[in-house]
This record gives structure tokens, sequence and C-alpha cells, in this order.
């Protein structure tokens, strides 16, 4: 069996590739793209932690951390609509999707 | 109708008169007399009926009518308020219902009611007379119709009588009233009345100076009489007139000032009262400045009635005065004081009578000096030759008002008909030989003339006045005696050089020639005045006087004499006074006679011609006037221009605002240059930009980059957790 390391590791380096995609790109869908990223590396890190602390307990209800899993899905679906629908907003009025153009609040 | 509700309506008539004139009918010249007629009308019926049921009493002065009424609570006490009759009362509210009756009737036509309005005629100014166009009297020119002058209805007829009701008001509160504050009520409303009624032509510069004259005067001497009431209540806890003189003991008390006893000093207060409203010296000189208002009704108002108000308080503190004196003994000083000065006023006022031409402001001076008189009985103790003399004095006098008003009305009539506007209608040399052209006024000036002269056996002014010149010298006060015997021979000159100078000889002028009768409704008033000024001596007929003396009883003598039942004075039977009242009569009249029977048109008097320096200082009677403008009346208004105003209003008063204001100044200066700028301001001013610099740097701060504020945002995190990590794991 892997050991659970491997899979931290692994959601770490998604999260930092999330990470640095948000915080490199210009282009404002890609910055959403790695918010995807980063939300999808923290769902690695709680399936694996249910996978090697708590599946097949008894204790506890086995489907509770699934269940969390889906609530970030489906926060994240919700977030990458409003986010797309506002990209598309703002490019059809400023014809720009770079993050750094959208400037108007600057004092 | 029991008698005390009709004593208390007696006054309510004419003040209803008065409010009723006041607020509704002043626009009807025929409802306000009217109403101000039946007013009077109703209060003489009510009057004259107490009269004769208080004639009628039995020990009316131990016992008089009365009902009071509890008015104010005062702490412990309740002052009561209420009406009595007495002797006193009695014989007073028989003048004053008379007189102000006689008035009422006699402002009618004094005030042309009826006649048309005058073109010329303005509120405020005597009626100018009136252009008509008269069928009837253009005979002479034959052209059937001519422009004519006729006398005009006065402008402010209503207020006129609106004024004399509420005067009448004020008198007949003043009789009735059975204590001194109500007394007094009556008394400063009676002085506002005849404030108003001198100054009633207020157009005039002169009854503007003679009405504040008249009411500046009389209010010297009421502030003394209000101290004395005030005394007199903190004296005895009462104002009621029966209650007052049972605190004998606290009345006798000294009162620790000028060695006075509280009742001599109380006395003293109140006849100060009385000289202002008697018009003594030194307060008479607004009595002949009085005659400023209408002809003759207010000079009546004034001469006749308001001022026997004066001698009406001296009869009713008299016990007070005298109180420790009994009938041969040495006075009280207020005793003493009245006598000099009713002495000294009534021979003063008679020498510059001499010297009047203005027919009524002889009367005027007259008047002052026969008030002297009665204040000189007082002080000898005559009480009931004073009250007689009142009494008489009141219908002769205002006979003699009334009269010389219808002798201005005569000739203002004539002036206007001759349109000689210069002629001065009320100047006795321009009148002469008005005997033919208005015989009514003519005899009942004569008679109201010889009583006032004293015109023997026949008169009422005779008796009263042979009365008090009796008392004097039975008393032994031979120079109150010997001064009012040269003054009652003085009144005679006077007088006669009046009635010889208006209406014997020859017309001086063409307006006395013109001169016409006044109507029966003006004359009416006269006659029934002329008869009680014969009759009234009748009554009062000395019991030991030579033949006369046992055929008519001294009933006026015996009826007023119980008010002062225990100090009466002894009967004399010295013929002295009696012969000296004769021949000073007499005397006066055929010398005045002598002196002005033909003096013709032009001529000085005859007087002047005789004596001028001692004619021109009574001419300008002793320049009294003069004197108190120099000495008070300047004084005063340099006092009030430049002490009052200059220096203590604008110098003191202003000037410690302005040094307020200045010191003020400075300090709010001091504390803005000081502390406000710098320091509240500056902290302000400090804050404000303060915050702008420190936005203005933090913004540069805000580049609007959102990847960087997250890159600042992970370093944060990363940076405090490592510290917190750090510090949970690795510090022990």
């Amino acid at each position: 069996m892997i050991p659970l390391a491997w899979y931290l590791v692994f959601s770490i380096a998604l999260f930092c590739i999330g990470l640095f995609g948000v915080l490199s790109r210009k282009n404002a869908v890609v910055i959403l793209m790695g918010i995807e990223l980063m939300l999808n590396a923290v769902n690695i890190n709680l399936i694996a932690f249910w996978r090697y602390f708590f599946a097949g307990s008894s204790q506890q209800e086995p489907t509770r951390a699934l269940a969390f899993v889906a609530i970030v899905f489906v926060a994240a679906a919700a977030e990458a609509a409003v986010g797309l629908a506002l990209i598309i907003s703002a490019y059809r009025r400023r014809e720009t999707v770079v993050a750094e153009d959208m400037n108007l609040l600057k004092g | 109708m029991n008698i005390e509700s009709l004593m208390w309506l007696i006054p309510a008539f004419p003040l209803a008169a008065f409010f009723l004139i006041i607020l509704f009918t002043n626009r009807s010249n025929f409802i306000s007399h009217t109403l101000a007629l039946l007013g009077a009308g109703l209060s003489w019926l009510a009057s004259m009926y107490i009269f004769i049921q208080a004639v009628r009493a039995g020990d009316l002065a131990k016992l008089p009518f009365g009902s009071s009424l509890a008015w104010l609570p005062t702490g412990s006490t309740t002052l009561k308020i209420g009406v009595q009759v007495d002797p006193l009362t009695a014989i007073t509210l028989f003048f004053v219902a008379w007189t102000v009756l006689m008035i009422f009737i006699y402002s009618v036509p004094y005030h042309n009611y009826g006649a048309p309005k005058g073109e010329e005629d303005r509120p405020g100014l005597p009626p100018q007379g009136a252009t008509v166009r008269e069928r009837t009297h253009g005979k002479k020119s034959g052209a059937g119709r001519s422009l004519h002058v006729v006398p005009s209805v006065e402008p402010l007829y209503a207020r006129f009588f609106a004024l004399i009701s509420l005067f009448a008001f004020a008198m007949f509160t003043l009789v009735l009233s059975d204590n001194l504050l109500i007394l007094y009520v009556g008394w400063e409303i009676m002085g506002f009345c005849s404030y108003m009624l001198i100054g009633f032509w207020y157009g005039k510069p002169s009854a503007r100076d003679a009405m504040v004259k008249a009411f500046m005067t009389t209010r010297l001497g009421d502030v003394f009489m209000l101290l004395g009431v005030v005394a007199l209540y903190s004296v005895t806890g009462s104002m009621n007139y029966s209650a007052i003189f049972q605190h004998t003991q606290a009345l006798a008390a000294s009162s620790g000032i000028l060695g006075l006893s509280w009742a001599g000093l109380i006395a003293i207060l109140l006849f100060i009262g009385v000289i202002g409203k008697s018009a003594q010296f030194p307060l008479h000189v607004w009595l002949p400045d009085a005659m400023e208002g209408p002809t003759p009704v207010s000079a009546m108002i004034h001469a006749a009635t308001m001022v026997s108000a004066g001698i009406y308080l001296g009869l009713r503190f008299f016990p007070l005065a005298t109180m420790g004196w009994a009938p041969g003994q040495a006075q009280t000083i207020p005793m003493t004081t009245m006598a000099i000065i009713g002495t000294f006023t009534a021979l003063f006022s008679a020498t510059m009578a001499l010297a009047q031409n203005d027919i009524k402001r002889v009367l005027a001076y007259s008047t002052i000096s026969q008030l002297g008189f009665m204040v000189a009985a007082l002080g000898v103790g005559a009480y009931v030759a004073a009250a007689f003399h009142l009494v008489t004095h009141a219908f002769f006098k205002a006979l003699l008002f009334l009269s010389s008003g219808s002798v201005i009305h005569g000739v203002e009539h004539g002036v206007l008909h001759t349109g000689d506007h210069d002629v001065d209608a009320q100047n006795m040399f321009n009148m002469g030989g008005l005997r033919t052209k208005m015989p009514v006024t003519f005899w009942t000036f004569l008679i109201g003339g010889l009583s006032l002269a004293g015109f023997p056996l026949i008169t009422s002014g005779f008796w009263s006045k042979d009365n008090i010149l009796a008392d004097a010298f039975n008393g032994g006060h031979y120079v109150v005696f010997g001064v009012l015997a040269v003054t009652a021979f003085l009144t005679a000159f006077y007088t006669m050089r009046q009635i010889t100078l208006t209406f014997l000889g020859e017309a001086r002028t063409r307006s006395a020639e013109h001169a016409s009768e006044n109507s029966w409704v003006m004359l009416f008033p006269l006659v029934v005045l002329a008869v009680f000024a014969v009759s009234l001596g009748w009554v009062g007929i000395p019991a030991d006087f030579p033949v006369l003396g046992g055929l008519v009883p001294n009933w006026f003598g015996t009826y007023v004499g119980t008010m002062v039942s225990g100090v009466e004075l002894p009967a004399g039977h010295s013929p002295t006074p009696l012969l000296t009242s004769l021949v000073v009569s007499l005397g006066g009249l055929y010398l005045g006679w002598r002196v002005y029977r033909d003096v013709r048109v032009g001529q000085p008097d005859p007087v002047q011609k005789a004596i001028p320096s001692v004619y021109k200082l009574l001419k300008n009677k002793y320049y009294i006037d003069e004197f108190y403008n120099l000495a008070f009346v300047r004084p005063a208004k340099w006092f009030a221009e430049t002490v009052s105003y200059k220096w203590i209003d604008r110098g003191l008063i202003d000037g410690f605002l302005h040094f307020i204001a200045r010191g003020a100044w400075v300090v709010g200066t001091v504390l803005r240059v000081g502390f406000d700028v710098p320091v509240v301001n500056g902290t302000g001013d400090a804050v404000s930009a303060g915050t702008r610099g420190l936005g203005g740097i933090m913004r540069r701060w805000q580049i609007g980059r959102i990847q960087q504020y997250m890159i600042l945002t992970i370093l944060a995190v990363v940076v405090v957790g490592g510290i917190y990590y750090a510090f949970v794991f690795f510090v022990p």
C-alpha cells in the first residue's frame, strides 16, 4: 500500500502548482484554474486522511469525509461558475482578461 | 330695595355708563350722553334717597349705615371693604350728587350737541366752528341765504362723557367708602380722570403741559398719602374708619420721627395728600393750569368737586389730627400745620386772583383760597364750619364755574359771529355789558359771586365763612382770624371786579356785543345751583346769631356736629367776627365796583396803574412757577439729561458694558491666538493632515494587483504561522 506521505507530498505539490499559477499568471482564467488545483489538492488531502485513519471504522460514520469532499466540489463548482461569469462580464466591458488591467478601483 | 344694596349701587351706575360708552356706543353721541346722564341720574336718585334716610335716622354718627365684605385675607386678619353712610358722608353725597348731575346736564349743550361738524375740527383740539348756509339768518343782507359761522360739535364728544362718568364713579366711591384703601383707590382714579380731562384737548401744547403738571403735582402729595395709609395699617391693622380710631393707645405711641406720635405723623402724611389734591401751598400750582381743560366743565370738576375730596379726607382724619386735643387747649402739631398752610394759602392765592384777567383763572385762584379757608378751619378745630363751607362752596363755586362757562360760550358765539378770532373769549377785559345780553347767566353768576364774597344774611357763603371766622376768633386764634378776614375782603374785591368787568358797563369788544344767551338746557343747571347757593346757608345759621339765630334751627351744626361729639367748640358771644364779616364783605364789594366800574377799551387794570410793581408780582403769580421751573423742573431735566442720561446711562452703564465688551474681546483674542488657533485648531489640523499624509503613504501600497496582495498574505501567514509553530513546538 502506498504510504500516506506520498499522498501528502502529491497534495502539497498540486497545491503549490496551483498557488504558483494563481500568483504568477496574468490571465484571470488561469488564476481561476490555479484556484481549482488548490481546492483539489485539499480534497486529496481529505480523502487520503480518511482512507488511512477512518475507512472501515465502525465507530465513526464512514461517509462523513466523503460528504465534506463533495461539499468542497460544490463550492469549487460554484466558484468556477461565478468566477467565469465575472471574467466574461469583465471581458465584455474591458476587452481583456488580464488581472493587472482590471484596476478601476485603484485611486 | 334696602339701603345697603343701594349704597353699593351708587358708584356702579356711572361705572357701567363709562364701560358701555367706551366699549360700545362711542360712535353715537346721542346714546353716549344718554347713558352718561342715565348713570348720573340714577346715582343722584339713589343718593337723594339715602340722604333722606340718613337725615331721618337717629344717631347716625354712632351707628352709620354700612355693609362690608371680606376682600383680602391677609394672614390672620381679613381686609374688608365696604360702604358706609354717616352724617359727613350724607352731606358730601348730597352735594356731589347734585353737582355731578348738573355738570352732566350742562355738558350736553356746552359741547354743542346737535351742532354741525366743523370743517377744521380735529380730535384733541377745541371745536373751531362750522360754516353753514342758513336761510333764516340772512334777513339783513336780503339774499335769503348767507354763509354763517356757528359753533360746531366737539369731535371727542363721547369720550368726554365716558371720562366724566368714570370721574363720577371715582368720586362716589371715595365718598361712600368705609375705609382708607378704597378712598385712596377712588382718589387715584380721580387723579387719572383729572389728567385725562385737563389734557382733553391734547392737541394744544399748553394742555399737555398742564395735564402732566397736574398729575405730577398731585402724585407728589399722593405718595406721602400712601405712606400715611400704609403706616396707619401697620399701626392699627385696619383701614376701616371706625376701627382705626379704636386703637387710641397704638396711635398715641411715639413714632420716633420728629417727636411725633403715630397719630400725628399719619395725620401729617395724609395732610400732604390733601395739600396735593386740594391745591394748597406749595402744591397749588396745578389748579390754575388745570383750566386748560374744556371750559368750564373740567374746570368745575377740578375746582368744585375733586378738590373737595381733599377736604373730605381732612374731615375724615380729623379725629386723628386732633387726637389728645380738646377745645381751648394748645393745638396738636398736625393742626398747627393745617392752620398755617390753610391760612397762608387763603391769603396768598386771594392776592394772586386780584391780577388775573382770565375769568376762569380768577375762579381757580379763588377756589384755592376758599380751600385754604377750610383747611385753616380744620386747623383751628372747627370741624363743622369746615364741613359747612365745603358744602356751600361746592355749590356756589360750581355755579360760578358753570356761569363763567356760559359767559365764555356766549362770547365765543360772538367771536364766531364777528370773525374776530384774535379776541380771547376768556379775557374779562374783552367783555363788559353782558348783563343785558345774557340776563340769566348774569343773575346766576351774581348769586354765585355774592355767595363767594359772603354777601351778608342771604347768601350761603356768608354763613359758612362767618362760621369759620367766628370759630377762629372764639378759639383765640387771632392771627388766623385776622388773615382770613383780610382774605375775605380780597375775595369780595376780586369777585366784584370780575362781575363788574364781565357784566356791568359797556361792551368793550364787538364779540361781547354779539354775545348771546345760551340754551335753557345750559341755563337750567345754573338756576338749580343758584337756588342752593342761596338757600343752603339757612340750614346752618348759628343759634347765637342776633335775631335770626333763634328763628331757624342750626340743623347742619347739630347734624354734622354729632361726628365730633366731645370736641365741640365753645359758642362765642363776641360781635367782633360778625361785624368783621359784614365790613369786609360789603367793603370789598363796594371797592371792587368803585375801582372797576368804568374801565374803558384798551385801558389797563386800575390796580396796575396804582401799584404797578405789586400788580406785576401778582400777575406773575409771585413767580412761583418760574421758581419751581428753576428749582425743580430744570434741575430735574438737567439731572435726567446730564446725570441720568449722559453720566449714568451713557457713561456708567454703557461704559461698563463697553468695558466688559472690550475686556471680553481682549480675552477672546488672547484665547484665540494663544489657545484656539494653535492648540485646538492645530490638533484638528494635525489629525487631518496626519491622516492625509498617512493615506498618501499607504495609498502607494495599494497597487491594485491581486496577486501581489496574495503573495504578501501568504508571506504573512507563513511568517506568523512560523512564529506560532516555533513558539508552540520549540519554546519549552
